[in-house]
């Protein structure tokens, strides 16, 4: 008895190495990570064992052979003259700004429709119930081949576009849009933005101060808004508009000049917002709800009106619920972009994995370049939102 | 601050700080309160009692516009409240209110609990704010706690946070929906002695509460509710010991069975 007591006194007692919890944890992950070495070790010798049997050729030489075939739309210049490397930069980009374009307004419209479901005006509230029910039921490749189809062919060739002035023509062949041009000057128009920005940052430091000295609130957010805009614009014409448009014309079948936003990137936009929207609204909704009523109770029975209440107890606690499953949403859209196969819009996974693959064969580094595209995608988003998380959500405990 | 109509002089607002005339509610077809008549002069302390579901809450939360009535008047501190927001917005500066959970703001500091609405609210400078803010903690015997977050605390001492905060506002009425009732038994007296401290600065206050022994050291007058209804209303000795209605007898004696 004695002696054990004395032991307690100055350490406590180790058990045997096999007993001992850590020793146990850090044995078994030593395991499993030499387990996971050799499976993925294999899986690369046995596929290049195998395609140097049957003739394959390995490594990114490929990437600076000609691609000798045409995409339908590239936000970098590019024809068939161009490399398979340069194919797959078309492809990224492209990838890259539907998921962007989708993310925006998917977060936009699910917001509004989360608060929507929320609304005590009869109407509304299920006006969204069924257009959430509804969208979210149903197999995105649907969606998209759905609109791919309603919205292609329900427009009229280019002959007879829907026009907006001389300027806007939708038709079958897509949105056709003035293409600015800069000109001289326009450089100080930027620069106004710029020095806008930083009188805004200024201006919010200033009026937490005087907050601090005075108590008097400053309307932060309607100034700023007013200084974005309002600089640039008014520069923007002091410098006499430097800037000006080129514009689409219809010549013989179809349009040339100005900028064109196709119909398959139109398509595969509205579905992918339809459908990850319908999904953030009822992560919203739930984000919102999952905040007691006594909140917004003690909040009133103080004193606050409805947009501070929002905007200092009820958004900051229900952002805590609604990051994680939005940052999922946001990984899902990106990856299911890659369904632009199924119209043929030329996304990554259409151009780099389907044509660029057909012809060159090279599976293994294909593969590997594309998935680790989603991977930097998915790990940005991440790393982006969970610091956004940190920032805004909660310090609790 | 300036809620006082000019008409107005100080002698009414004295004797009828509160005054409710033939208020009526319903939520929907559920008739919750019916025909309240009720006077509260300044510095008065009230004690209201009755069984569960009568609509002691609801009554008081109509006080401070929680909850709408339907019908009568309720007027406090000469401005009677209507759906006139900035009506509501005025008493609501001026009427303090502790709930059953206290609902604390979770992702707020205790400090920034009790500052947020005089910042936002009465405009006052964060520092003074603050200053303001531990004046009240030190009352409530909890400044060494001004940097934690509710979660951090215990039951009671989220309760007299969460009073704490409600006095920042510099209220001349205090509302309590059974303030104690969701602590544990050791933690209501430490709750108690600070309502009881409360009271004796003079201050107006209307207290859903079961604690018979704080209704009989603080409360004027003690009022029995049941079915939406004022049964009897009497001061604390005459109610406890000599109640006129047979559901008085009833309740009081089911709550002193315990
Ligand atoms: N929002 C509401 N909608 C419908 N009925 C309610 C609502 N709030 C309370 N009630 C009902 O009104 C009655 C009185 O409630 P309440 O004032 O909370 O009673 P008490 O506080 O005396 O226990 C109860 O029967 C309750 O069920
Ligand atoms: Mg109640």
């Amino acid at each position: 008895m004695s002696d054990q007591a004395d032991k307690a006194g100055t350490t406590v007692a180790k058990p045997p190495p096999w007993n001992d919890p850590f020793v146990r944890s850090i044995f078994f992950q030593v395991v499993a990570i030499g387990l996971l070495g050799y499976f993925f070790y294999s899986i690369f010798d046995n596929t290049l064992s195998n395609m140097a049997k049957s003739g394959v050729s390995t490594g990114f030489a490929f990437l600076t052979r000609e691609a000798g075939f045409g995409i339908l739309m590239s936000l970098i210049e590019y024809d068939e003259t161009h490399t398979y490397g340069r194919t797959f930069f078309v492809g990224l980009l492209n990838t890259a700004i539907v998921a962007f374009c989708g993310i925006i307004l998917a977060t936009i419209l699910g917001f509004v429709i989360g608060i929507a479901r929320l609304s005590n005006n009869w109407l509304v509230s299920k006006l969204a119930t069924v257009y959430i029910e509804i969208i979210r039921n149903i197999p995105l490749l649907l969606q998209i081949i759905f609109w791919s189809v309603a919205v292609l062919q329900a427009l009229p060739d280019p002959q007879n576009s829907i026009k907006y002035g001389e300027s806007f023509f939708l038709n079958n062949r897509g949105l056709f849009l003035p293409k600015p041009i800069f000109e001289d000057g326009f450089g100080l128009v930027t620069i106004a933005f710029l020095v806008a920005i930083a009188a805004i940052v200024y201006i919010k430091r200033w009026a937490r101060q005087r907050q601090e000295q005075s108590g008097d609130q400053f309307p932060v957010f309607l100034t700023s808004v007013a200084l974005i805009t309002g600089l640039p614009l008014l520069v923007f014409l002091a410098m006499g508009m430097p800037i000006s448009w080129e514009y689409s014309a219809l010549e013989r079948f179809s349009f040339v000049g100005g900028s064109n936003i196709i119909p398959e990137f139109m398509a595969l936009l509205w579905a992918l917002t339809m459908y990850t929207a319908a999904f953030i609204a009822e992560i919203v909704r739930s984000g919102i709800q999952a905040v007691s009523h006594g909140q917004t109770e003690a909040a009133r029975a103080l004193g606050l009106r409805n947009g501070p209440t929002l905007r200092l107890v009820i958004i900051p606690q229900a952002m805590r619920v609604i990051i994680p499953p939005l940052t999922s949403q946001y990984l899902n859209l990106t990856k299911n972009s890659s369904l632009a196969t199924a119209i043929g819009y030329p996304d990554l996974v259409s151009v780099f994995m389907g044509t660029t693959l057909n012809q060159t064969g090279q599976a293994v580094e294909i593969v590997a370049m594309t998935m680790a595209v989603y991977l930097t995608f998915s790990l940005g988003i991440s790393a982006i939102m969970n610091w956004y998380n940190k920032r805004v959500a909660l310090v609790e405990r | 601050m300036q809620n006082t109509a000019p008409q107005e002089t100080t002698e009414t607002q004295k004797a009828g700080i509160i005054q409710m005339i033939g208020v009526h509610k319903w939520y929907g077809e559920f008739h919750v309160l019916k025909d309240i008549n009720l006077l509260v002069d300044q510095g008065e302390r009230i004690v209201i009692c009755g069984p569960s579901g009568s609509g002691k809450s609801t009554l008081i939360r109509c006080i401070n516009r929680l909850e709408e009535h339907q019908q009568g008047q309720i007027i406090v501190d000469s401005v009677e409240l209507t759906s006139d927001l900035k009506h509501i917005e005025q008493i609501r500066r001026e009427v303090g209110m502790c709930f059953q959970h206290f609902n604390l703001f979770p992702h707020l500091t205790v400090l920034e609990n009790l500052t947020l609405a005089p910042i936002w609210v009465r405009k006052v400078p964060k520092a003074e704010a603050e200053e303001i803010g531990m004046k009240y903690l030190e009352r409530v015997k909890i400044p060494d706690q001004a940097q934690k977050f509710p979660g951090q605390l215990s039951g009671g001492q989220q309760q007299r946070v969460a009073i704490a905060r409600s006095l920042c506002m510099n209220p001349n009425i205090m509302l309590f929906d059974e303030p104690t009732s969701a602590l544990d038994p050791e933690m209501i007296k430490e709750v108690l002695d600070t309502m009881i401290e409360l009271a004796e600065t003079g201050m107006t206050m209307i207290c859903v509460t079961h604690e018979m022994g704080f209704a009989k050291t603080v409360a004027n007058r003690v009022i029995f509710m049941d079915e939406g209804q004022i049964v009897e209303e009497n001061e604390p000795n005459e109610f406890f010991d000599n109640p006129q209605h047979e559901r008085t007898k009833l309740f009081l004696s089911q709550i002193l069975a315990h």
